[in-house]
């Protein structure tokens, strides 16, 4: 969705800057992971703001439902049985766009504009230039955006860009009852996070933490965990994410090289022409085939 | 145009239209490519009725292409096998590219350089289809890290052959008498005596 009134840092597939003059503050949504109950109201939330419906799945024997993000659910609670210290734990985790600062998405998107990051570090994806090709799945580093088999367009959550523009907070945090989401500056959000963790880690949980992963540059959505050493146990939430190397090479340093090789092939054929001159069959041949003509008519 | 009889025939119809069949297929595909892998040639996606259009028509393109140089290399692999003649043709290149090929080895039908072009386009082909098929997001799902590496490949081999097409192109308009083989099909007795010597003797007898 176009928003003329937030700032934009970055534009997918676009070389000169975009309308930035403005100095938003960067805003983050921190999802406390300790207090969340796993009610869904924020999946609810989300679906209701939006305007979009996933289909009605099936029980498949625990409780995520949807089981997975779709075009249609922008986030989902992912729920993990794990034992740790000993005790029988059940993670809940809100899955959904991280809003990197790096966004691996936005670096693959070819299409100019179908992929924005916002100045206040929201990144949104706005449909009608979206071209359907996918290259925001193969650059994001936590399996985020879903192609829809609608409309063949990218979608994913919004960090309803279109509510923070006007001074609201995201629907699912609007809606918490736990107040498990909060919104809000990102420095802000670091402050209420460090007092949450100091909290847990006098509770016994020793490794609790922010995880804000500098791998990406940080994130505009950010969890505290009980168990930040191991975010992996949060139904494979990445260690370490950061853009595939592959992905960096791909649309980072191959692009400007391959279009220069490509450039320098090109003019140097072409001043090679004007330098060289053709390769024309020289007179000489030309003559010998006469000759032997010649020969043969003569032989007649 | 009135062809001379005694011209020589280089290729026969249907390795014509096949050519070009490749051809055609390769200059979109490199279009519409480049349009996706940089944005200074996004514009090029309107020759295909639009970015969207672009992305579909892509693959399908290039499935025609696959198929369509699959066969050209089946009818032409044995031409192009290299032999000592070729290699010392290939070292002796640049003396080629400055202009002088008097002292350049006798060719065959085709010359190192020719074969060795002939070569890396079919692997690089190969690596294309199958990189294409990693990414074509509309019909397959592969593992994450085969579509990143996928797209990867796809990019640079591309890049790769584009530059080779360049030079394949070029070499044609420099070596006067050449294009007309893939016109109509003769050469003259002279371009082939002067550029594939051994080819000349092999089809004339002399």
């Amino acid at each position: 969705m176009a928003l003329q009134s937030l700032d934009i840092l970055r534009r997918s597939a676009t070389t000169t800057p975009s309308t930035q003059v403005r100095e938003p503050i960067e805003v983050a949504k921190l999802i406390d992971v300790t207090t969340c109950i796993g009610c869904k109201a924020c999946q609810v939330a989300c679906s209701e703001w939006n305007d979009i419906r996933a289909d009605v799945g099936e029980c498949v024997g625990v409780y995520d439902n949807p089981t997975d993000l779709s075009a249609e659910a922008w986030t989902v609670m992912r729920f993990t049985e794990t034992e740790e210290n000993g005790k029988l734990e059940w993670l809940i985790r809100k899955d959904g766009c991280m809003h990197c600062a790096d966004p691996g998405c936005l670096k693959a998107c070819p299409s100019p504009g179908a992929i924005i990051q916002y100045k206040n570090g929201i990144v949104d994806f706005h449909q009608e230039n979206c071209i359907g090709c996918g290259y925001c799945v193969t650059g994001c580093p936590f399996n985020v955006p879903r192609i829809s088999k609608l409309d063949s367009k990218a979608y994913k959550c919004s960090l309803c860009s279109d509510r923070v523009a006007v001074g609201q907070e995201p629907a699912c945090v609007k809606t918490c009852p736990t107040g498990a989401i909060q919104f809000g500056s990102k420095e802000d959000m670091k402050e209420v996070a460090a007092t949450r963790i100091t909290d847990l880690k006098q509770r016994g949980f020793a490794n609790a933490g922010l995880y804000d992963p500098q791998g990406v540059g940080g994130t505009h959505v950010m969890y505290v965990l009980h168990h930040a050493d191991k975010p992996q146990l949060y139904s494979k939430l990445p260690k370490d994410p950061s853009v595939s190397p592959l992905v960096s090479l791909w649309k980072g340093f191959a692009k400007p090289l391959a279009t220069l090789a490509l450039a320098g092939v090109a003019l140097g054929s072409l001043f090679h022409y004007v330098t060289m001159g053709p390769n024309e069959v020289s007179k000489e041949t030309e003559d010998e085939i006469d000759r032997e003509d010649n020969e043969k008519e003569g032989a007649k | 145009m009135i062809r001379d009889p005694k011209d020589l025939k280089r290729y026969t119809a249907s390795e014509r239209a096949n050519h070009w069949v490749v051809g055609i297929c390769f200059i979109l595909l490199a279009l519409s490519g480049l349009a996706f892998f940089h944005p200074a040639f996004f514009p090029l996606t309107q020759l295909f009725g639009g970015p969207v259009w672009a992305r579909i028509l892509h693959p399908f393109i290039g499935i025609l292409m696959a198929v369509s140089f699959l066969s050209i290399f089946l009818r032409f692999r044995k031409l192009n096998i290299m032999n000592s003649a070729d290699i010392e043709w290939l070292k002796r290149a640049k003396e080629m590219v400055n202009g002088d090929d008097h002292n350049m080895p006798e060719q065959g039908k085709y010359n190192g350089g020719q074969k060795a072009l002939f070569w890396v386009l079919a692997v690089g082909m190969l690596l294309m289809t199958v990189s294409g098929v990693l990414i074509w997001r509309a019909y397959f799902h592969f593992d994450i890290t085969a579509v990143r590496l996928g797209a990867v490949v796809h990019a640079g081999v591309a890049a790769v052959m584009i530059a080779l097409i360049f030079v394949h192109v070029y070499a044609a308009i420099w070596v006067k008498g050449t294009i007309r083989a893939m016109w109509y099909g003769t050469v003259t007795r002279a371009w082939a005596k002067q550029h594939h010597r051994a080819w000349y003797r092999q089809v004339t007898g002399k």
